[in-house]
């Protein structure tokens, strides 16, 4: 009996160069993706605004300190944004309020990618009951009104982070304060926002299983680990990757929506949701306070969802929102 | 159909149960009381606060006998005609609010929720009403300026979040140009802004999902068989293709009941208005223990029986799902 192995196939003979002649997922994605004007906008102005509020410490003015002789300057060229209340240049605090913003949105979401893969992969994987049982309870939790639980954790979890920032503070570490209420929201909402994620997950997993490449890379004796991360994973990284682009802005639209509420990070800390907040009680004498952290804010959130969008329809993939 | 009801009814029953059990035990096991926060109070009126509210109890009697008092016991629901007496209708009571002596949550809610729900309704009503002509707009003028321009103000209610948006239409209609008051609920023009601006997000993801169910069914064999026919553009449009292309607006009411009721909180926070959603974030600082358990699970009820709702309807339209 003569046993194949995979090095006597005619294409193990190949190079590796006459191999990679087809054009990958990836390639013709990025073809795809460079003739939609408006995804790529949107990626440029993402990449603009996050080097700013990534590289704000190295030129903007100071977020926290007080100039109380220019209180509510208007936006002019000392001040672009103008100043707050407490004389606060208002760009510097957009950029840093960013950075915590952007921070949220993309731990947030890695929370909820982390969870969400690793349930939908688990309950694709072996199928059957445990599958079904899975995904009954993500059905459920589906039905349940999350924000008002995000809100309640918020609220009643608020007293032991201060502890745990105290305690932070006494072991020298004064300048993580705040960082409690930051994980808190890192925690919750990720908690929240990994459903969906797991139900594509799992579905992607349940039509990769059936597919021949799979009997085949199966029937050349793979090994059980090999077939899931040489070749399942890698052809379930579409979706999961718009789907996680997709994710960010409702990250940080929840995040915001929390700090408007009250339920953000403290003072002298900023996010983009808690200078809205301050704006729009403020904003019948002083505009500038409400109007740019709104604008910047805003055109976040269209960037992320045009590049998803574009990066949904270069990888042609099939998936709702909700 | 009946038995798809009856079958999703009785699903509802415990999940219901796992809410409110799961806000119990969170709102007890969290340190901080609702009679923390104020200056210390004498041990004697401490022990009869604790008395009054049960809060002297052992947990698991606290837990059983409050379940005990909302859960329904009878069924009236005739008294709702003389206010919405959660209590005479169905007996559920909700107890008193640690917060606001002399009031019980069931007064608090007959007083504050119907407000809620006007608001909630006005702007499903904008939603829809704007939205749904947007999109089968985009759809039937597809690739023409008409359709990008009602995508980009789609994609601008998407991106645009209510409380940017709020306070901007405050301060151009009300601040500016003086049409409508910043705040209040007073008289019918005072439910313009907040309407509007709750409902504009929903128009936006309604518009979207229109225009696309619309392409989807306008690309049909018994849309080219309606033409063929010779039925008029308008006919094949309103009769023929729109029942199939609201599929997907159908199936996002229900999200959308939800994101509208929770919306409410902020909006009621930026239009002052006297509503429930702004009650409840209020009682969540205030560690109103009584107040939190009552508006969640009414939220709770009220999402998920808006929601079986939508799924009947959604059944009634596409039989197919029955099976799925």
């Amino acid at each position: 009996m003569i046993s194949l192995s995979p090095k006597d196939l005619p294409a193990a003979n190949l190079s590796a160069d006459q191999l990679e002649q087809g054009h990958s997922l990836w390639r013709d994605a990025w073809h795809r993706l460079r003739k939609n004007k408006l995804a790529l906008c949107g990626g440029i102005l993402l990449l603009v605004l996050g080097l700013s509020c990534g590289l704000a410490p190295f030129f903007a003015q100071s977020y926290y300190e007080n100039n109380l002789e220019l209180t509510y300057a208007e936006p002019g060229v000392a001040h672009w944004f103008g100043t707050d209340q407490l004389g606060r240049d208002l760009l510097a605090r957009v950029l840093y309020g960013g950075r915590i913003s952007i921070m949220v949105g993309l731990v947030a979401s890695f929370v909820a990618l982390a969870i969400g893969v690793s349930y939908g992969a688990i309950a694709g994987f072996f199928g059957g009951k445990a599958d079904m049982v899975m995904m009954r309870i993500v059905d459920i939790l589906y039905a349940l009104p999350f924000t008002i639980f995000v809100i309640l954790l918020m609220v009643f979890l608020k007293d032991p982070m201060q502890v745990f920032d105290s305690w932070l503070g006494q072991h020298g570490m004064k300048q993580a304060q705040g960082v409690g209420k930051i994980i808190l929201l890192f925690a919750t909402i990720g908690a929240v926002e990994w459903l969906t994620m797991a139900r594509i997950v799992r579905a992607q997993i349940m039509s990769v299983k059936k597919m021949e490449f799979i009997e085949a890379a199966r029937s050349l004796g793979y090994s059980r680990s090999r077939i899931i991360f040489r070749h399942m994973v890698p052809n379930i990284l579409g979706p999961v990757i718009v789907y996680t682009t997709l994710t960010i802005p409702s990250v940080m639209l929840l995040e915001a929506f929390l700090s408007f509420l009250g339920l953000g990070v403290d003072d002298p800390m900023s996010s983009w949701g808690k200078l809205i907040k301050d704006g729009s009680e403020k904003m019948e004498e002083y505009w500038w306070l409400l109007v740019f952290p709104g604008a910047i804010f805003s055109l976040t959130l269209f960037s992320l969802n045009f590049l998803g969008d574009g990066l949904r329809d270069a990888l042609d993939v099939r998936t709702s929102k909700d | 159909m009946l038995r798809f009801i009856a079958r999703r009814f009785l699903e509802t029953i415990p999940v219901l149960f796992v809410i409110i059990t799961a806000t119990f035990f969170m709102i007890r096991f969290v340190p901080g009381g609702p009679f923390t926060a104020e200056k210390a109070v004498p041990p004697e009126i401490q022990r009869n606060l604790n008395a009054y509210y049960h809060l002297d109890d052992p947990l698991w009697k606290q837990y059983r006998d409050y379940v005990w008092d909302i859960f329904p016991k009878k069924f009236r629901p005739q008294e709702l005609a003389h206010g919405l007496d959660l209590k005479a209708a169905f007996g559920m009571d909700f107890r008193p609010s640690f917060k606001y002596a002399n009031r019980t949550v069931n007064e608090i809610i007959a007083d504050k929720l119907p407000v809620s729900l006007e608001l909630g309704v006005l702007s499903l009503a904008v939603a829809l009403i704007v939205g749904l002509p947007l999109g089968v707009l985009a759809a039937v003028k597809r690739n023409s300026w008409i359709d990008y321009l009602c995508s980009s103000v789609s994609m601008v209610g998407i991106c645009v979040p209510t409380f940017v948006l709020g306070p901007i239409l405050v301060l151009i209609f009300a601040i500016h140009l003086g049409w409508f008051n910043a705040s209040g609920w007073y008289e019918p023009i005072d439910r313009v802004l907040p309407a509007a601006t709750l409902g504009c997000v929903y128009a936006a993801y309604i518009a979207r999902l229109t225009r696309g169910g619309m392409l989807e069914v306008l690309g049909q064999d018994y849309i080219r068989t309606a033409r063929a026919k010779g039925a008029s553009e308008t006919r094949v449009i309103f009769k023929h293709a729109l029942r199939g292309g609201l599929l997907p607006v159908v199936a996002f009411l229900g999200p959308a009941i939800a994101g509208i009721m929770t919306g409410s909180f902020v909006i009621e926070t930026i239009f002052q208005i006297p509503g429930l959603g702004r009650e409840f974030v209020n009682s969540a600082f205030n560690r109103d223990y009584n107040l939190v358990l009552g508006t969640v699970l009414l939220y709770a009820i009220l999402i998920i029986v808006l929601n079986l709702v939508v799924d009947v309807v959604q059944v009634w339209l596409n039989p197919k799902l029955k099976f799925e």
